[in-house]
């Protein structure tokens, strides 16, 4: 892929999708839409966004045959919100397994832990270990979350938050990566990680 | 740690952002594009757009500009204004808005809240309330933007946040009427009756004259954003040295 850039978003529904394709196109690169598994197996880069809930985002996938294809993708890919919720084993939003890609499962929030529920707003990023798609973000950024569920930190949580409790903001294993708050969302942290990933090689 | 939000009101008519006394005389500010960037450029968390004239002439607000401002904007933003049903919010979230308020139309309907929760997530739900105190309660008022229906209701405003929250509201906007537009602080009692029936994220509206209204908000009211529109839009509140003024406070900003 020399200089030569193919990103797709994996069109599964989720209603950030546009959002996340103007994202793109302020750092001046054209994302295609596509529910195509074979588009998507030849992209250079795959975004899977997401918003809303992991029962029916995860059927969703299914329904459009693109869960093993997401499976054996080799170049990078990056789940946004609940597309990096997907990538867990399990989440206890969903009935059925999710795409099993990262060990953990993704939990609601407590409200006598944390409070509000949903965590709504901007909050700080805690780096838990360098990484490319991390580069020039540091601890203490300010990140836009929105959500209900979260995911457990652990080794393949490059970036931590917290809420109550610690929960993973931003992971990857492997080629995938994946970020609970919202780069297209985010302002100059979220511009960054997108330009990063974009920076990654599979 | 979860920032404080600073979330300016921008009325929307015919494509173009204006501000006029409540509803009346209104004057074209400018264009939505550029007074978002520029509210943006200078820190505000968030956006409100309301189209004011959506609910009153029976339509929904114009997927046309909300696709325009999510082009340009990596802030969240939130559209009220005439979403009726799941298939009105359905268009103006897939044109790229964040969120999605409803008030009148939740209060015909309340299982409406229930329908856009179960279609997008309580995420994506914000209920707007307008409430004033009448005979010693704060009570509901419907139809706020349009002067000749405005009307208050019976149900008070504790029973139906607890409602709207139950029913999958994922925000509160509280619009303490008698403060609005009066700048001389945000409806401190009211807001704290609300926030402590409300386990989802509240916001102030209504009241703010300057920065020091929204330090005694936050601290008294412990809301999770505040919400203004004259004091931004007239110069008398410049964005970076409110936030400026409530770091030093204490009070958890994102610089």
């Amino acid at each position: 892929m020399s200089g030569t850039r193919d990103v797709v978003l994996v069109d599964a529904g989720g209603s950030n999708i546009a959002s996340v394709q103007a994202a793109f196109e302020r750092i001046g690169v054209v994302a295609e839409m596509t529910a195509d598994a074979g588009r998507i197996a030849r992209a250079s880069h795959v975004v899977l966004p997401g918003v809303g809930a992991a029962g029916p985002g995860m059927q969703r996938l299914h329904e459009l045959g693109l869960t093993e294809v997401i499976g054996s993708l080799r170049q990078p890919v990056l789940g946004v919100c609940l597309g990096m919720q997907l990538l867990f084993v399990q989440s206890e939003e969903a009935e059925s397994r999710c795409l099993g890609i990262i060990p953990g499962t993704v939990r609601r929030f407590s409200e006598a832990v944390s409070g509000r529920v949903p965590h709504m707003g901007w909050n700080q990023l805690q780096i838990e270990r360098p990484s490319v798609l991390l580069d020039g973000i540091e601890s203490g950024a300010y990140a836009y979350f929105v959500h209900s569920y979260a995911a457990p930190t652990g080794d393949h949580a490059l970036a931590s938050c917290c809420y109550g409790s610690s929960f993973a903001a931003v992971v990857a294993r492997n080629n995938f990566h994946g970020a609970q708050f919202h780069p297209e969302r985010s302002s100059a942290v979220g511009s960054r990680l997108l330009k990063n990933f974009l920076g990654l090689t599979g | 740690m979860l920032s404080r939000r600073i979330i300016p009101c921008l009325d929307v008519r015919d494509g173009k952002v204006v501000k006029g006394v409540r509803f009346r005389d209104h004057v074209v500010m400018g264009g939505i594009e550029e007074l978002a960037q520029r509210y943006r450029d200078e820190g505000a968390d968030e956006l409100v757009f309301y189209d004011i004239s959506a609910s009153p002439e029976g339509r929904v607000a114009d997927p046309q500009w909300v696709r325009r401002v999510a082009r340009v904007l990596d802030i969240p933003f939130c559209v009220a204004g005439g979403i009726r049903s799941v298939d009105d919010a359905r268009r103006i979230l897939y044109s790229g808005a964040d969120k999605i308020s409803v008030n009148s139309p939740a209060l015909e309907r309340p299982q409406l809240i229930d329908e856009l929760a179960a279609a997008f997530g309580v995420q994506c739900v914000v209920v707007g309330v307008d409430s004033q105190r009448v005979d010693g309660e704060w009570r509901v008022h419907q139809y706020t933007g349009d002067p000749d229906r405005a009307r208050g209701l019976a149900r008070t405003t504790l029973e139906w946040v607890s409602e709207a929250v139950q029913r999958g509201a994922g925000e509160i906007v509280l619009n303490c009427m008698s403060f609005d537009g009066v700048r001389s602080g945000y409806d401190i009692d009211q807001l704290r009756a609300v926030r402590a029936r409300c386990s989802v994220p509240l916001i102030a509206s209504g009241g703010a004259g300057c920065i020091e209204h929204f330090a005694e908000v936050f601290a008294r009211a412990d809301v999770d954003g505040a919400l203004a529109a004259s004091v931004f839009h007239g110069g008398a509140i410049a964005i970076p040295a409110l936030k400026q003024f409530l770091i030093e406070q204490g009070v958890a900003i994102r610089p």
